[in-house]
């Protein structure tokens, strides 16, 4: 126990000595965070719009008038064809559009049934579903002003269509999928420079000549960075809630247990770098190409994984971050419980054993 | 028991072409309470074998054994009781001289105090930096943290690989001395080094040229193996006096040692005569020739070139 | 007969903060002339080499290189000299004759010029029909060999050799004094630094530094006689004992 200590104490002086890294590997969620954060805010003010009313009557009047009276809006344009519509947009003189079709005041009284298209420009995803979203509200709004009482089922359809991209996640999406991106690269790259600049260093070689056993050194080099890490999630938390403004909804306490969990799995990978990288250089390419990019791509928050290839599908599942991506949105996003998430929460416990476990049985006990 | 047994053992590593022989199949033995000397230039395959005695490498073929234990079988009792100082500088650069040595000995099981006596003395002379960075002192005090490190937790055999590589003359001396304090503990004691003149404060030395061994005795021992009469030659033009000395079909070698040129004749016959004559021919002047005995760099040589 | 001082230093020192590196030295280097360098870790050796070598500005003092000024001057001072050292070598993923390339080209050699020193060369060096081979697959002492013959490819006034042979075997190491003398014959100044005291007897002249200042010099003989020692390690050893400060 004492060896372990001792180990487990080099290793934070290490860390504490070397305040640059550190002051790095502290603020560096942080600003990227905020960087993320600027990317997808959901305040829109005053996005330039068109309206194609085809109809011109009092119901689409009203309901222009209600969209040009929010500060979220601003009607620049008129449009009389659906050309009209491509080519503004092309001309990138407005993000949105409404189209309204004949005799929509007919089909609203009558039929009970009136249609409202909404085009959007997702070449920002992000402003598009905000805008989207809130002339929706906005029609929303209209619709129960129709009916005082309640007794009239008067509805309006909002047809939404996302130009360019068809597939968009909401913006609160972004900050689990942030966080666990961060986290993940952080950890892991924490982690697998630690064991490969001893053997670059040649401390390797006195270390393994001791009685030391492989798995106390994997676990004692793990601590220190796992207090390095917990700065980092109490950071990324503090951060969405009162930069992002994305509430907890969930409970505290699980979220801090989860994001501890995802912790040690991303050390794990970083450990399991370091164990077969040559160089210090070598581990930090491996994981910055072997991890950024999974991350991103598989685990659901920037591209949905329902639309991937099958093949693509399987493998998503073998990237920690897509299930931490689901704990998060669960716990912190829609306020579940520990019965919602504990499958996910296995599945991570399970992967971190297995990458520890293999990072032990792959450390090398010689050289070369 | 012998403390140390190495037998056949052969050690390749991949090259672009095939393979490189690093150890071609080399077999001594080390006697208890010896320091013996592992002479050689860098490539001969030193750090090779300290490597795979020390059970950080294993050989291609051959057997083994450190304090009676096989370096494979065995490498954790063999992990126990040695010491190890590699070639490289290895311990915390980043940690004081302190963290050190607390550190190693706390990972091989034991505490400062415990073993204080055997380093005292030359822990002594770097305690005043004891606070001071390993990687801020200088390379006559990284050596004796290093050796303090490597002896802390009581060794029964200590391996230097090259410990006194890159050092002036006046630390290497005292490198020595400090070695020949720890032989009268008991401690037996395998060093290598590219210096020959390191090779006369051995008990003996195994001189290795390429992976394999030129030869394996007392340094008293390798300096009677050299048959042949050596000859001390100078006069004002040395490099001139060499290179007439060289043209002549009868002279098997001839080194510059320092002052003077090494000369050994392929026979015996009237060589005094025959370097006289050399420098006559050429007009050298002040020659001085005279019979002395070899030393072990002329003996390698000899070697080296059999 | 005077001959030609190709480095002449008056009081150069250097100082780094309170601690000085280098304290007071002054000395002369003629042309052609071995010049050993000899000195404990710390002593100083490096730090004066590089100032020599237009690397470092002196705190005060003057020295001139080839004739040219430490402080002003330094571009055309590295012009002038060759350097080589244990630690600095070749490109190892390069041939043989692609690195002879590359150096001569660097000191703005001309292609027929650079063709002719190449051949010179790999004859001198015995290594005709290898020039295609990787530096990477040469012995040690080859390759020391080799980036001897390359620092002096420009035939430079002064080569700088800083502990040209440390882990080399001892007959290399003969043949690598070979080299050294025979350029030192064509005139090339020779400025090194060993820890080998036997070649600090192959030097014409040995220079001792304890402490940042120069203690003694003169030629190996003359400081054997002085000290009452029978080779340079016994000289170096009373010198070095003296020494107060320990450390780079």
């Amino acid at each position: 126990m004492k060896q372990f200590l001792i180990f487990v104490k080099k290793e934070w002086l290490h860390i504490w000595r070397d305040r640059r890294t550190l002051f790095i590997l502290v603020f560096m969620p942080i600003i990227q965070i905020i960087l993320y954060g600027f990317a997808l805010t959901n305040e829109v003010k005053n996005a330039k719009i068109a309206v194609f009313d085809q109809s011109r009557d009092e119901a689409t009047r009203a309901i222009s008038t209600k969209i040009a009276a929010s500060q979220y809006f601003n009607i620049v344009k008129n449009l009389y064809s659906y050309q009209d519509i491509e080519a503004t947009f092309r001309k990138g003189q407005i993000r949105m559009a409404v189209v309204f079709p004949q005799g929509f005041r007919y089909d609203l009284l009558h039929s009970n049934h009136a249609q409202i298209q909404l085009i959007a420009d997702a070449t920002d995803p992000n402003t598009a579903n905000t805008l989207t979203n809130y002339a929706s509200a906005i029609i929303n709004d209209y619709q129960q002003t129709l009916r005082p009482t309640g007794s009239l089922p008067y509805t309006i359809n909002t047809q939404v269509r996302m130009l360019y991209n068809p597939e968009l996640k909401g913006a609160y999406n972004f900050v689990p999928g942030v966080m666990a991106l961060v986290l993940m690269l952080v950890c892991a790259m924490m982690t697998s420079i630690a064991i490969v600049k001893e053997k670059e260093m040649g401390t390797m070689e006195v270390i393994l000549v001791s009685p030391l056993k492989p798995f106390r050194i994997i676990i004692a080099k793990t601590i220190p960075y796992l207090l390095v890490s917990m700065v980092n999630i109490a950071s990324i938390l503090l951060l969405s809630v009162y930069a992002l403004r994305v509430p907890i909804a969930g409970n505290l306490g699980l979220l801090i247990a989860e994001s501890v969990l995802f912790t040690i799995t991303s050390l794990s990978v970083g450990i399991l770098i370091s164990n077969t990288a040559k160089t210090q250089q070598m581990a930090m390419f491996t994981s910055m190409m072997s991890l950024f990019l999974p991350t991103l791509l598989f685990s659901g928050f920037m591209f949905p994984i329902e639309n991937m290839p099958v093949p693509l599908q399987v493998i998503s599942n073998a990237v920690p971050a897509k299930w931490y991506f689901i704990i998060v949105k669960d716990v912190m996003i829609k306020g579940l419980g520990f019965t919602a998430v504990w499958r996910e929460t296995l599945i991570l416990i399970a992967m971190t054993a297995a990458l520890l476990g293999f990072s032990i049985y792959k450390f090398k006990i010689r050289l070369a | 028991m012998k403390t140390v047994t190495i037998e056949h053992i052969v050690k390749t590593y991949p090259a672009e072409h095939g393979t490189v022989e690093a150890l071609k199949g080399i077999s001594f033995e080390i006697d208890q309470g010896e320091v013996f000397g592992l002479i050689g230039p860098d490539g001969a395959g030193k750090t090779s074998l300290f490597r795979i005695l020390t059970t950080l490498l294993l050989a291609n073929s051959g057997n083994a054994t450190v304090n009676g234990f096989d370096v494979v079988k065995d490498y954790k009792s063999i992990r126990n009781c040695i010491g190890y100082m590699p070639g490289k500088f290895s311990l915390y650069q980043d940690l004081s001289v302190q963290e050190n040595l607390e550190f190693f000995a706390t990972i091989f099981n034991t505490s400062i105090r415990q073993n204080y006596g055997l380093i005292k003395e030359i822990y002594e002379q770097i305690e005043p930096f004891k606070t001071r960075k390993a990687g801020q002192l200088s390379g006559g005090m990284k050596q004796k943290l290093a050796l303090c490190c490597a002896l802390i937790h009581k060794p029964t055999v200590l391996f230097l690989d090259e410990p006194t590589t890159g050092v002036d003359a006046v630390s290497r001396r005292e490198f020595w001395e400090m070695l020949h304090r720890l032989k009268v503990q008991g401690i037996t004691i395998l060093v290598s080094t590219p210096y020959m003149d390191e090779a006369s404060l051995c008990d003996r030395v195994a001189l290795i040229q390429k992976g394999g061994l030129l030869s394996v005795n007392t340094p008293k021992g390798i300096i009677s193996e050299f048959k042949k009469t050596l000859w001390s030659v100078s006069a004002d033009d040395m490099f001139g006096f060499m290179k007439a000395i060289k043209k002549d079909p009868g002279v098997e070698s001839c080194y510059p040692f320092g002052q003077v040129h090494h000369v050994v004749f392929k026979t015996e016959e009237n060589s005094e005569a025959w370097l006289q004559q050399i420098a006559v021919q050429n007009n050298y002047n002040k020659a001085a020739i005279k019979v002395i005995e070899p030393n072990i760099e002329d003996c390698f040589m000899a070697l080296m070139q059999d | 007969m005077e001959k030609e001082n190709v480095i002449v230093t008056h009081e150069l020192t250097k100082r780094f903060g309170d601690f000085t590196a280098v304290d007071n030295v002054s000395f002369a280097v003629q042309k052609g002339e071995i010049f050993g360098f000899i000195g404990a870790n710390g002593a100083g050796k490096t730090t004066a080499m590089r100032m020599l070598c237009g690397l470092s500005l002196p705190s005060s003092g003057t020295a001139t290189v080839a004739g040219f000024d430490v402080y002003k001057q330094n571009e055309q001072i590295k012009k002038h000299i060759g350097y080589m050292s244990q630690k600095f070598s070749l490109y190892e993923d390069l041939t043989i004759r692609e690195n002879i390339r590359f150096y001569a080209g660097i000191y703005g050699l001309r292609d027929e010029r650079i063709r002719e020193k190449t051949d010179l060369l790999l004859q001198q060096l015995h290594m005709k029909g290898a020039e295609r081979t990787l530096v990477r697959a040469l012995p040690l002492g080859w390759k020391q060999k080799l980036a001897f013959s390359i620092a002096i490819v420009h035939d430079p006034a002064i080569v700088f050799l800083d502990e040209p042979t440390g882990g080399v075997d001892p007959i290399t190491r003969r043949e690598f004094w070979s080299l050294i003398y025979e350029a030192a014959g064509r005139g090339i100044t020779i400025f090194v630094t060993t820890h080998y005291m036997d070649e600090a007897e192959y030097c014409n002249r040995v220079s001792i530094m304890v402490d940042g200042r120069i203690d003694a010099l003169d030629s190996p003989a003359n400081l054997m006689q002085q000290y009452a020692s029978a080779s340079m390690d016994g000289v170096f050893l009373q010198l070095a004992r003296k020494a107060k400060r320990s450390g780079d």
